[in-house]
């Protein structure tokens, strides 16, 4: 049973790809390009979709996901925990 | 096994200036916003036919009003169009309209209401619409090779889930086609953003990533211009972020995995503009769903595949719009406007090769007569882009 997906084992974020995720579930996620398994627990209600931080990041860090940018962190985010726009914002525009 | 594209075929009905077209359709085509009550009256009037109502055309000028004859003359000399009535205010606009068209060879008539009222427009342009009818009725389709299929992609209503699962299922699919020598499109060019350097180191040769650089650039200094916040909600849409897509960047990532990990960029193209040889083509293009489906359709494309993660219902009167969804849960509270789905990929029940060949059986059984579910339901959006304000 697959919960969440990485593309890249270098990201930061995974996302949760099954309904009802909630703080202190145990979560098994498939980082896809190198075919792998990873074990997570939720620190944060997840909806699908959604992004949880597989490491964690300060303010000021890099989000990385398919191994690429997608923006800079704007309020700490603990490994398991809930990562939007509350707490990542973009460097564009 | 892997589906085999080198001997695939699809029905498909030949045109006169040897293009093929997926769909038969006669439409009513208003040159201006004022001339709609008219196409509608003809569409009504004669059964088969199509009206096509839009809000412009009057009182446009320069690269807009451009933009506008090319997106109209597009749409007619669109394959899967068989024959045009063009209806407009006035006579010289209404011809500059018919004679595009004719250049494909196919029939189409134009009326100015002008010195002859809408009643009297009406009547005349049914009985040719009529004609038209039995004309096209009668077109019989073709088995042709699959590589004579042009065809366009852009998604929307994306989430994360479409970066993962949808997006890189018309990435495989695409890779696939290019190999067999199709005539391919995307564009969105401010949803490249983040991605563009991406999508420059796939570009053939360094003219054509200059090119696809000076468009990138020109829209940015574009969104500069008029922005006055960070874009949030309106790129990623209200939409995007309730699908767990933070920033533009991500965004971005998501949207160029449907151009595959093989295929290059052959070049670019203006909006509308038709390509001018097979291989995959980008289009200097809005993100709005409906505006660049339009204008995938204005070049010619001839089925359209259009990844979703939460849910775009969008559908084109003419371009076959084909839904793929991973989003279980868009699956389950929409199912009725997907046509593939591919969520089986985010719990490892499906490869994305298997997925790819889903999308190419869905594209082959759309071309060949398969109503999308966008054509079942009704959806018929034709937008056109306006460039700046009217004089």
């Amino acid at each position: 049973m697959i919960d969440f997906v990485v593309h890249d084992d270098g990201d930061s974020v995974g996302v949760v790809v099954v309904e009802g995720v909630k703080k202190g579930d145990e979560l098994t996620g498939w980082i896809m390009d190198q075919d792998r398994d990873i074990k997570f627990t939720a620190a944060s209600d997840i909806p699908i979709g959604h992004k949880l931080a597989i490491k964690p990041l300060k303010e000021g860090d890099t989000v990385i996901k398919y191994g690429t940018d997608i923006g800079r962190v704007v309020a700490d985010i603990g490994t398991g925990e809930h990562a939007h726009v509350h707490n990542v914002k973009t460097k564009r525009w | 096994m892997s589906l085999d594209l080198s001997n695939a075929t699809f029905w498909g009905y030949r045109r006169e200036n040897g293009r093929v077209g997926v769909r038969n359709h006669v439409i009513i085509l208003p040159v201006d916003d004022i001339s709609n009550a008219a196409v509608e009256a003809v569409a009504n009037n004669v059964k088969g036919t199509m009206a096509l109502p839009h809000p412009y055309g009057r009182l446009q000028f320069g690269a807009d009003l451009d933009l506008h004859f090319r997106t109209l003359i597009g749409t007619g000399c669109n394959p899967n169009v068989a024959a045009v009535v063009v209806i407009g205010i006035e006579e010289g606009w209404t011809q500059k309209v018919v004679d595009g068209i004719a250049a494909t060879g196919k029939p189409v008539t134009g009326f100015g209401i002008e010195l002859h009222g809408d009643h009297n427009t009406i009547m005349r342009a049914s009985k040719v619409a009529k004609e038209y009818v039995h004309f096209a009725t009668e077109k019989l389709r073709e088995e042709v090779p699959l590589s004579e299929l042009w065809v366009s992609t852009k998604c929307g209503e994306s989430d994360t889930t479409s970066g993962c699962g949808a997006n890189p299922t018309v990435g495989n699919a695409f890779d696939k086609l290019y190999a067999e020598g199709n005539t391919l499109l995307f564009g969105e060019t401010s949803e490249i953003t983040g991605g563009e350097h991406l999508v420059a180191a796939r570009c053939r040769n360094d003219e054509v990533r200059g090119q696809f650089m000076a468009m990138f650039e020109r829209y940015q200094t574009m969104i500069d211009r008029h922005k006055t916040s960070d874009l949030s909600e309106s790129q990623p849409t209200k939409g995007n972020i309730a699908g767990g897509l933070t920033t533009i960047e991500e965004k971005a990532l998501g949207n160029i995995q449907k151009i595959g990990k093989k295929c290059l960029v052959d070049g670019v193209l203006d909006k509308a503009e038709a390509p001018t040889g097979p291989g995959l083509w980008f289009m200097d293009s809005s993100s709005a769903a409906a505006e660049m489906v339009t204008l995938c359709a204005a070049a010619g494309y001839a089925v359209h595949f259009f990844p979703t993660g939460q849910g775009n219902i969008i559908g084109n009167p003419i371009l076959p719009v084909i839904k793929l969804c991973a989003n279980p849960r868009t699956v389950r509270t929409m199912g009725e406007h997907v046509d593939v789905d591919v969520s089986g990929l985010l719990r490892k029940e499906m490869t994305p090769d298997e997925a790819g060949d889903a999308a190419l059986e869905m594209l082959i059984r759309t071309a060949n007569g398969r109503s999308t579910a966008a054509e079942a339901l009704g959806h018929q959006e034709f937008v056109l882009t306006r460039l700046y304000e009217s004089a």
